[in-house]
């Protein structure tokens, strides 16, 4: 088969992917059969090998169709080389402030080491969090939209640090013509109806922690006494989202997301995201914890069990969807027409380059899982990046770039994965996480499954609509 | 088309020449 292709069966329609150009077709058992041998050329050839299958005018006929997606550039696009957009130095745009390297609870997963990253327990200063605001501003160039995620550990834990800077970066606002999003990593516990107000007056996106089902998240989020949170936690998530109704924070982007972790102990977490949905929360996420530890990690032996699960999931989001009760889920929200350019496809995350975590002391890290890793300290907020040579190399660090990701049929969606995985597992950065990849390519498969149809039923209402 | 339903018009390519402003959080 064509290397520029990926086809795949979801549900059982038959779906292909023209990796170079992103289309998506869905077609018949037959034209899978052709593209088994069709390059683009030898029509012939196809036509020796199946007409004992297939009627000859059927092929002929699909073959048509084969060449007219080609000559619209949708089918066997050319391959893409790394675009002159993709600037060879990357500005920082986004930071992750550890306002709290402490934490109230004790997640049996935490890669932040109970929320320390094994440096001790501590806050951020309002100083640190100031200087933060203005080396972001300083480091941006001309960049406009700037981000800024309030991170821990348990950033509630520090408040007063979290006001000070939020109300710094307005005024910087002001007086530089830049435009901060805020966002909000929190486990809830401290979430009082005062902070809500706060935070929903300062336009703050919510990523709230929950694990699904109350079974799941309490044995996995405890907190520091060892007790199940999930009553407390939910009780203050409703409240929050119930808040938030009438207003047009979604509109605007200021999402307020549900955000959980399935390990190996919940292999069913399709209960777990219609748990949620079933709570009310309709913004949700779940995603595969990233461990070494063999009672709650994944190995390669559980990656089947994991793809039945998705293609449950998948079966229960499309149910939902068609009865107009549907809810977002984040990895299954894929822009198949208007995704975004090469140059960020390439870029990713900009762990490294583009993404910055500051640690409560001021130091720079790649990102928020780097926090504390040995020989990935950048430089600090004083000093500036005295490290030049690892942005460089997480900047150079890009699918294009990486032996196992240059032929892969995802590297136009995934952007190579998560790097701090890759260094975990394999202590290289350019050395991906297999585990990590397969299930990626998992989800992108249901990701593309549900957008096409989704696409082609709303097509077909309107043509229904028109006759 | 008969055997073939196509389900987007992807922009990928498009942006190979025009991406890169670094202002997402045009296209």
């Amino acid at each position: 088969m064509n290397e520029s292709i990926h086809i795949f069966e979801q549900e059982g329609e038959v779906l292909l992917l023209d990796i170079n150009s992103g289309a998506v077709h869905v077609i018949d058992a037959m034209v899978r059969d052709i593209l088994s041998v069709f390059t683009g050329e030898n029509d012939g050839e196809v036509l020796e090998k199946l007409t004992g299958q297939y009627p000859e005018a059927e092929l002929r006929e699909a073959l048509g169709e084969l060449h007219a997606l080609m000559e619209a550039g949708e089918l066997f696009a050319p391959d893409i080389n790394v675009p002159p957009t993709f600037r060879e130095q990357g500005l920082v745009k986004s930071l992750c402030l550890m306002v709290a390297q402490d934490c109230n609870l004790r997640c049996k997963y935490c890669f932040g080491d109970g929320g320390d990253y094994g440096m001790g327990r501590a806050v951020m200063s309002e100083e640190t969090g100031r200087k933060a605001v203005d080396f972001l501003i300083k480091s941006s160039g001309a960049r406009r939209h700037l981000e800024m995620d309030f991170f821990g550990g348990e950033p509630l834990m520090n408040f007063g640090t979290v006001k000070s800077v939020t109300e710094y970066a307005r005024q910087r606002e002001k007086e530089t013509g830049k435009k901060f999003k805020l966002t909000m990593t929190t486990n809830g516990m401290l979430l009082t109806d005062e902070k809500i107000k706060w935070l929903n007056d300062n336009d703050f996106a919510l990523v709230l922690s929950l694990d699904g089902r109350k079974e799941v998240n309490d044995a996995m989020r405890p907190d520091v006494g060892g007790h199940g949170t999930y009553d407390r936690i939910v009780k203050n998530f409703k409240r929050c989202l119930a808040s938030r109704e009438g207003g047009d924070y979604d509109y605007r982007g200021v999402y307020t997301f549900l955000r959980g972790t399935y390990t190996k102990k919940n292999l069913d977490f399709t209960e777990d995201v219609l748990s949620m949905n079933d709570e009310g929360f309709s913004i949700l996420s779940v995603e595969p914890v990233v461990s070494k530890n063999p009672e709650i990690g994944f190995t390669e032996a559980d990656l089947p069990r994991i793809y039945e699960e998705y293609d449950r999931l998948t079966h229960a989001y499309m149910e939902r969807h068609r009865a107009g009760k549907g809810f977002f889920f984040f990895h299954f929200n894929m822009d198949l027409s208007n995704g975004p350019c090469v140059a960020k496809r390439l870029s990713g995350c900009g762990a490294g380059h583009e993404y910055f975590a500051v640690a409560e002391n001021g130091d720079l890290y790649p990102c928020h899982q780097f926090v504390g890793r040995e020989g990935y300290r950048l430089g600090s907020l004083d000093e500036g990046v005295t490290n030049t040579e690892l942005p460089a190399h997480f900047r150079a660090c890009h699918v294009l770039n990486k032996e196992k990701c240059r032929s892969c049929w995802a590297r136009f969606f995934c952007s190579g994965g998560c790097h701090a995985n890759a260094d975990l597992f394999h202590g290289d950065i350019y050395e991906p996480y297999e585990v990590g990849c397969a299930i990626q390519k998992k989800r992108l498969e249901c990701a593309i499954y549900v957008q096409a149809m989704l696409a082609l039923e709303k097509q077909e209402r309107e043509t229904a609509a028109e006759a | 088309m008969k055997h073939i339903k196509t389900v987007n018009k992807p922009t990928m390519q498009k942006t190979l020449k025009t991406g890169g402003c670094g202002e997402c959080q045009k296209n």
